[in-house]
């Protein structure tokens, strides 16, 4: 059922990329917001909530900015993989830091960390471009030089690509030992350590997975955008992750994607029909899903069909 | 360099602290007696402000006096802060006791994206002012350097004055004692008696008042743009958080400390001064995890 949902919603985005090419962006961009509910909601398996996550995606959407200015010969490919290895690299240095909290402290810690990498980005100009951003040359695609129309589709079938893959890499951690392990942080982890695992390391872990996720959202953003800016690692972007992660429920992976999509259809729908307002309209959704279905579509959804 | 712009920094810096330290009271009045961390505290904070200076804009021109202004930036207050923390209480916190902290967390995010856009719908997005307030105080010489009242006196004398209330109220008066029961165990104090949804009314109405006042009494001396409640929520959960949860004493040390920091960076290395408090914030939990004026818990299965 789950694999069904995946792969029609897969060809739906390939087949309206191919026929509309206006729509390819739009699409893109929803995904990237998927891939990085889908991150956030890796710690909030552990029950831990990060506004800090798309610090991940700025690390990654910037170092795709550089390698691409500097090394204008370097593939899409090569530029992906590089800008989630700086991220990895980068939580696994802060990682060792943040796994020791919960709660509270550990989503603050997190937003602490990636205000001190917005303020950083958008005040050291000559480095950074400042808020301006920088620009981004369309680089190649697997050695091929593409137009515009293209490069945006291949973009496209890469994007759709990368998220199946990570969206059944993270289902099988969930259902791994580790990934069992994880769900027990929040449960209880006084029990977990007497049962021999280290809640830190398992934190740590987790940390790094949902890091590569996000890292992996930040690098194709940047590619689509052809532009980065300190935005991308906004503490209201991560709230938006977390927003779409809690929309979507964390039972299953798809959560995340089903969030997203309907994230982006309330900005949608809310800026063509009140467009002074389409931050309040999310906000009041919020809390209507959070009042009405605490435990997000998918937990919705699992209660009345069975998968 | 360093020697000669000291006084000033110093004294920018704790003007700054107190408005901080009002906001992160509020915030953590809050959640030590609600358990729930409030992020629409910020749009609390930008109503207060956006509020006062609108009103000393149009009452300034109809009158000479400096304390008529200055006395309705603390009735805006009040009034503002009731309102708003009231309905929010009533409407959202009321309902989601039972929930987990995150999801109240949630909520309160929800809220923050609603009341932005509403504030942008009232006050647009060109920037306000009260300056008059400040002009009309006048300035006070301290050696060679000029102060203005409203900094030197003004601003601290409220934060004061609001600390030493709160606290004297939590310890001394029924009500204050009924809080901290609240506080300590909800279930025992409902048991003998203490309405705890009255409690809860209250503290939030407190809470939003003095998140409310940081704002009112900023509006003054800073210029009110769109943005300005997410950027002050943030930096107060900064405060919070190296003060310990819960702890108004710790706020008032951890709010001292990232307003003197900060406003020496502003003169120092001004590249610096927006990541001071988050440096100064990680630096603290490094060495107590669980912020300086909190005690260790022992861990229960």
């Amino acid at each position: 059922m789950i694999y069904a949902i995946s792969i029609i919603g897969a060809v739906a985005a390939l087949v309206a990329g191919y026929f509309t090419s206006w729509v390819i962006t739009p699409i893109i961009i929803g995904i990237t917001y998927a891939i990085a509910a889908l991150g956030v909601s890796v710690m909030m398996r552990a029950g831990q909530v990060s506004f800090g996550h798309a610090m991940y995606a700025c690390i990654s959407a910037y170092t795709v900015a550089f390698l691409a200015r500097a090394y204008p010969s370097l593939d899409v490919v090569v530029l992906i993989l590089a800008g989630v290895l700086v991220a990895v690299a980068a939580s696994m240095v802060i990682g060792v830091f943040v796994a020791r909290y919960r709660g509270i402290f550990f989503g603050m810690l997190n937003l602490a960390l990636s205000m001190v990498l917005f303020a950083l980005l958008g005040k050291l100009y000559h480095l950074t471009g400042g808020t301006d951003g920088l620009r981004i040359e369309r680089p190649t695609i697997l050695g091929m030089e593409l137009e515009r129309a293209p490069y945006e589709f291949a973009l496209l079938a890469i994007t759709v690509f990368i998220a199946l893959a990570l969206a059944w890499w993270i289902q099988r951690y969930f259902r791994s030992g580790d990934g069992e392990a994880l769900a027990a942080i929040k449960t209880n982890e006084t029990r977990l350590e007497y049962l021999g695992f280290s809640a830190y390391s398992v934190m740590w872990r987790g940390y790094l997975i949902s890091a590569v996720v996000v890292g992996f959202s930040g690098s194709l953003l940047a590619l689509i955008q052809g532009l980065v800016t300190p935005e991308i690692g906004l503490w209201l972007r991560s709230g938006e992750y977390v927003f779409i992660a809690i929309l979507g429920g964390a039972g299953h992976v798809i959560g995340a994607f089903l969030g997203a999509l309907v994230f982006e259809a309330v900005k949608l729908v809310s800026t063509a029909y009140f467009p002074g307002l389409w931050q309040f309209i999310l906000g009041l959704t919020l809390i209507i899903v959070i009042f009405l279905f605490p435990r997000g579509i998918v937990g919705e959804l699992s209660k009345r069909i069975k998968f | 360099m360093f020697f000669n712009i000291l006084p000033l920094a110093l004294v920018d810096g704790v003007a700054y602290a107190c408005l901080l330290f009002l906001v992160s009271m509020g915030l953590t009045l809050i959640f030590g007696v609600m358990g729930i961390l409030n992020v629409a505290h910020g749009a609390f904070y930008a109503f207060g402000g956006y509020a006062a200076a609108s009103f000393i804009i149009m009452i300034a021109p109809s009158t000479e006096s400096a304390w008529i202004p200055l006395i309705s930036l603390f009735l805006v207050a009040i009034v503002v802060g009731t309102v708003l923390g009231g309905l929010m209480e009533l409407l959202l916190i009321r309902r989601a006791q039972a929930y987990d902290p995150i999801l109240k967390l949630l909520l309160t995010f929800g809220a923050l994206l609603m009341l932005e856009d509403i504030q942008r719908l009232i006050w647009g997005a060109q920037p306000y002012s009260a300056s008059e307030v400040v002009n009309r105080l006048g300035n006070i010489e301290l050696g060679d350097i000029t102060y203005t009242t409203y900094q030197l006196v003004v601003v601290p004398l409220t934060a004061l004055v609001a600390y030493v209330g709160l606290e004297y109220f939590l310890r001394y008066t029924n009500l204050g004692k009924q809080m901290v029961a609240v506080t300590h165990n909800r279930e025992v104090a409902i048991s003998q008696g203490i309405n705890a949804r009255k409690i809860g009314m209250i503290t939030f109405i407190i809470g939003a008042i003095l998140g409310v006042l940081g704002g009112a009494l900023a509006s003054p001396t800073t210029s009110l743009v769109p943005g300005v409640g997410a950027d002050m929520i943030v930096l107060s959960f900064a405060v919070v958080a190296t003060a310990g949860l819960g702890q108004i004493t710790g706020a008032l040390v951890a709010a001292l400390l990232i307003g003197i920091v900060r406003s020496i960076a502003v003169y120092m290395a001004p590249e610096f001064e927006v990541a001071v408090p988050y440096i100064i914030m990680c630096l603290v939990l490094l060495v107590r995890p669980h912020g300086l004026f909190t005690v260790a818990q022992a861990r229960t299965i």
